[in-house]
């Protein structure tokens, strides 16, 4: 079974985790003063990286708590996973599995 | 005291009552069962109101005779105690921490307790469980929230052939059954004290 490790949990089961989207998308401080295309961009618009992807996940069947992750969507290897609010780790390449 | 008060009993259903279970598995006593939740700087007031210290690492158990405070997440605890001590908890809190930067929220109409005793018992939750429950990856005192099969259950594990499995009335009569399935493998010893 792939291990996920919970940045307040450790390592758990993948199963125990949620998918959450992409991370790192913010949401426009005064949405009325967006334009159409930058509203359409934050709602509907996502990299769908091949590779290195920053995503967020919940640990829902364990702690409950939010946190993002960089994942080789290629091999699907958890390159590292960090808490919210923290800045995306300095990491380039994914790893094989 | 008053707004935290209970306001009604809490209606506690029986959603084992009846139900055939595995020999090696019981219905824990009725209990008092509280979610608190808190922000970290609220910690060190709220572990002094209940004489327990809520601080240790997350997905580990502060115990003393009559209260148990599980530490399930980073800002959540689960609070098992004696059914006569719900409005002192409260109280206690109250007292204590006079900000009210607090939530504590009465449970104990929602779940319900499984206490599985045994030398298979982490044999027999491994068959739901995706957890490692090996004694060195979970010892006594430890506790935390996973799955059991189809079920969300908090796993807690009292002594080395002991857990104790908090579940959702609804889930309940589920794990119970599953229990008694899974029982079927591991026979019952006679001579296990």
């Amino acid at each position: 079974m792939l291990l996920i490790t919970c940045p307040f949990c450790g390592q758990r089961p993948e199963i125990e985790f949620a998918y959450g989207g992409e991370a790192h998308i913010a949401r426009a401080a005064d949405p009325r003063a967006t334009s159409d295309e930058a509203w359409t961009e934050y709602l509907y618009v996502r990299g769908n990286a091949r590779g290195l992807h920053a995503e967020r996940w919940r640990h829902i069947r364990g702690c409950g708590r939010f946190f993002n992750a960089l994942r080789d969507t290629v091999t699907d290897h958890f390159v590292a996973t960090y808490k919210m609010g923290e800045a995306r780790p300095d990491r380039t390449e994914g790893k094989q599995p | 005291m008053a707004d935290v008060a209970m306001t009604m009993t809490p209606v506690r259903r029986a959603p084992l009552d009846g139900l055939a279970g595995d020999p090696r598995a019981r219905w824990a006593v009725p209990m008092a069962r509280f979610s608190l939740r808190l922000p970290e700087a609220a910690i060190g007031a709220a572990s002094a109101s209940l004489g327990l210290d809520l601080a240790g690492p997350i997905n580990n158990v502060a115990e003393r005779e009559g209260c148990a405070i599980l530490r399930l997440g980073p800002d959540e605890w689960l609070v098992l105690a004696n059914d006569a001590d719900s409005a002192a908890i409260a109280a206690a809190l109250d007292r204590g921490m006079p900000d009210r930067r607090f939530s504590l929220v009465d449970i104990g109409h929602r779940q319900t307790g499984i206490v599985l005793d045994g030398a298979d018992a982490a044999d027999m939750l491994s068959a739901g469980c995706p957890l490692d429950l090996d004694l060195a990856a979970f010892p006594v005192g430890m506790a935390t929230r996973t799955i059991f099969a189809k079920a969300e259950i908090v796993l807690w594990r009292t002594a080395p052939t002991r857990f104790h499995i908090e579940v959702w009335g609804s889930f309940a009569p589920y794990v119970w059954a599953l229990l008694k399935e899974i029982g079927r493998e591991y026979p019952v010893m006679e001579n296990t004290p």
